[in-house]
């Protein structure tokens, strides 16, 4: 089986990001960047699908040079093979330039199933799954908290507004998981030496024979960047036994009870 | 007004439109001069009612039962791109839902047009521009769309306040569009809710979130506890407790969760991270239990209470109930 787990360097999501002021793009210099995490989820549902099925994880990541370092994590956490595609034409790219460079990567690798998050932890869109699924002519099995795989069929929980769906489907399909549908393994020593030695390719939009991807294509663009309006704080009490009486008293006040 | 025509794709569930849709809807009318409903249920004809009351002149719906047989991202996909070919809107909304996502992102995919997420805001003057927050809510952005039409546009639920127009109900307008063999091959075999009974989460006047200052999952009975007292309230959660397993998704708020904005929202043993607070600080009022006073939650309560939740919830259910029955 050949599973194709999509994987995106961000800046460390505990510093607050910040854009640059005159491109309105992410500020990339200077800051950590990480793997996201949430695409930990992905690697390890990979894993785990190959570990059960057989056949290989190929990582693809769409990012500048830096994001080897993502791709090479996923590769010490047992992948075995990474695709980083990069190219100053992509910078500032939208979601569906995203999704056709994704798209187009995992097609020519071949795969029964490309994984991805739900939504990256930086831009938070939520749509490249989706968009990449309709590229491929495939079904988009999304929002997954919990995975089987019974031959060529796929069951899986996908969330839901009220609760959870149980869904099957028959590979090949785009599958995107949450948090929490495993617990994501830390790469071992002897993974992070093996890693070293697995194949890393580097592509551009060309070697895909893709053209009007990328920033100059993108379809959208930031017109103005404010800071929001913060809510103040109000009155702090301490809890001397009368912290319950004082929140009752407030609730009165609201005309909630 | 900018725009000739706004769509508005609208979900239904018990025969009943859902309310991020009718939120869109009246948005929709300050937006375009024609404004459209779009419904892919076996139930979509009974959303004629309250799309027409929130400002849908016309409902079109495709009510093929197999639209709830199978994900509706591909099936629901298809069908808008030719209908989109035929009527020409200039906007499509859609709600941040699950099914909201997954239809968007493959219609944009299939059309090429540009798609932006998470707006909080919409505006239409020549060109269509969104308006949204990001890094926890401290920055505001304002990002036009202007890679053809229809521009598509995905809104966080309670954005926008649901208001009718008085108007009666919409023009139904059967969709006959067949759902493909292909999208057959991702079918629903089961569906379970994991709700609570009682108001829903978004609807709710008060909402008691727990985080994980509750330290033990049992301990959100006390939380269930509180919210029965209260009456009109609903319990939610924090991420935190959500990934460990303590309650459902369906209870989590927060920027990967639901957006709730009750007349008082109380944060039980929840830290205040950002990603929870962009998804609460809506409410009208907010109301803060937690032991460490330097907890971020405490910068945006009108009422903090430094202290033990545990004990403090317990306290109040009591107190509620001795005030209720005088
Ligand atoms: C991409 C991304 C998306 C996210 N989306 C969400 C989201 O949608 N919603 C969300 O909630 N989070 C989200 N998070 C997680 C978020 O960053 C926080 O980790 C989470 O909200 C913390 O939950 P918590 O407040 O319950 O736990 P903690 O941060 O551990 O806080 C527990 C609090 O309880 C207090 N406490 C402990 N014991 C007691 C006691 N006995 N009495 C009173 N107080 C006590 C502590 O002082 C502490 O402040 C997201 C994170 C990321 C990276
Ligand atoms: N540049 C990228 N490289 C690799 N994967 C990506 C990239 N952008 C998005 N993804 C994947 O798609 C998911 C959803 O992204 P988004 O729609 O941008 O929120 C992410 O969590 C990743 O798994």
């Amino acid at each position: 089986m050949k599973v194709v787990v999509c994987v995106k360097q961000i800046p460390d999501p505990n510093t607050t990001g910040q854009l640059d002021p005159s491109t309105h793009l992410l500020k990339r210099e200077g800051v950590e960047v990480v793997m996201d995490p949430g695409d930990e989820y992905g690697v390890e549902a990979g894993l785990k699908l190959v570990e059960a099925a057989g056949g290989e994880v190929t990582i693809i990541s769409m990012g500048p040079e830096r994001g080897l370092d993502a791709v090479r994590k996923a590769l010490a956490m047992g992948a075995a093979k990474g695709i980083l595609v990069s190219d100053e034409s992509l910078r500032g790219s939208d979601a569906l330039s995203t999704a056709r460079v994704l798209a187009a990567t995992a097609k020519r690798e071949g795969f029964d199933i490309v994984i991805t998050a739900t939504e990256s932890t930086d831009g938070y869109t939520g749509i490249v799954p989706q968009a990449m699924a309709e590229i491929l002519d495939v079904p988009a099995v999304t929002f997954a908290k919990s995975i089987e795989l019974d031959g060529d069929t796929l069951k899986v929980q996908r969330q839901t507004e009220a609760g959870y769906d149980v869904v099957q489907a028959t590979l090949p399909v785009v599958l995107s998981v949450t948090a929490g549908v495993n617990e994501p393994r830390y790469p071992s020593l002897k993974g992070i030496m093996g890693a070293k030695s697995k194949p890393l390719d580097r592509l551009t939009p060309r070697d895909l024979e893709l053209s009007g991807v990328g920033g100059a294509s993108a379809g959208q663009s930031i017109t103005a960047v404010e800071p929001a309006p913060q809510r103040g704080a109000g009155e702090i009490v301490k809890d001397d036994g009368q912290g319950a009486a004082r929140v009752a008293d407030f609730l009165a006040e609201r005309k909630v009870i | 007004m900018a725009l000739d025509r706004v769509w508005v794709f609208l979900e239904v569930a018990g025969g009943k439109a859902a309310p991020a849709g009718l939120e869109l809807l009246t948005k929709a009318r300050e937006l375009g001069s024609t404004v459209e409903a779009v419904v892919f249920s076996p139930e979509a004809e009974q959303a004629a009612g309250d799309a027409g009351a929130h400002g849908a002149a016309t409902l079109y719906a495709a009510s093929d039962p197999a639209y709830t047989e199978v994900l509706l991202g591909g099936p629901a996909a298809d069908a808008l791109a030719a209908l989109v070919e035929e009527h020409k809107p200039d906007l499509i909304l859609f709600a941040m839902t699950q099914d909201g996502r997954d239809v968007a992102g493959r219609l944009a995919a299939k059309l090429g047009v540009p798609v932006v997420a998470n707006a909080l805001e919409v505006a239409a003057d020549g060109a269509v521009s969104v308006g949204s927050s990001v890094f926890g809510a401290t920055l505001n952005v304002t990002t036009a769309l202007e890679g053809g039409a229809p521009a598509i546009v995905i809104v966080r639920p309670k954005s926008f306040a649901a208001e009718p127009s008085g108007a009666g109900p919409a023009k139904l307008v059967p969709v006959a569009i067949p759902v493909a063999e292909k999208h057959r091959r991702a079918r629903v075999v089961d569906r379970t809710a994991e709700v609570a009974s009682g108001p829903k989460l978004e609807e709710a006047a008060v909402v008691v979130s727990g985080g994980r200052g509750l330290a033990d999952p049992k301990n959100f009975e006390l939380l269930e506890q509180l919210a029965g007292a209260i009456g009109n309230a609903a319990v939610g959660a924090s991420r935190a407790v959500v990934d460990a397993g303590w309650v459902p998704y369906a209870m989590q708020v927060g920027q990967t969760g639901k957006t709730v904005k009750p007349t008082v929202y109380i944060a039980c043993g929840i830290s205040g991270a950002m990603q929870h607070t962009v998804g609460m600080k809506g409410a009208k009022a907010i109301v803060a239990i937690n032991r460490d006073e330097n907890a971020p939650i405490f910068k945006l309560a009108d009422l903090g209470v430094v202290g033990d939740v545990l004990k403090i919830v317990p306290q109040l259910t009591e107190e509620i109930k001795k005030r209720k029955s005088k």
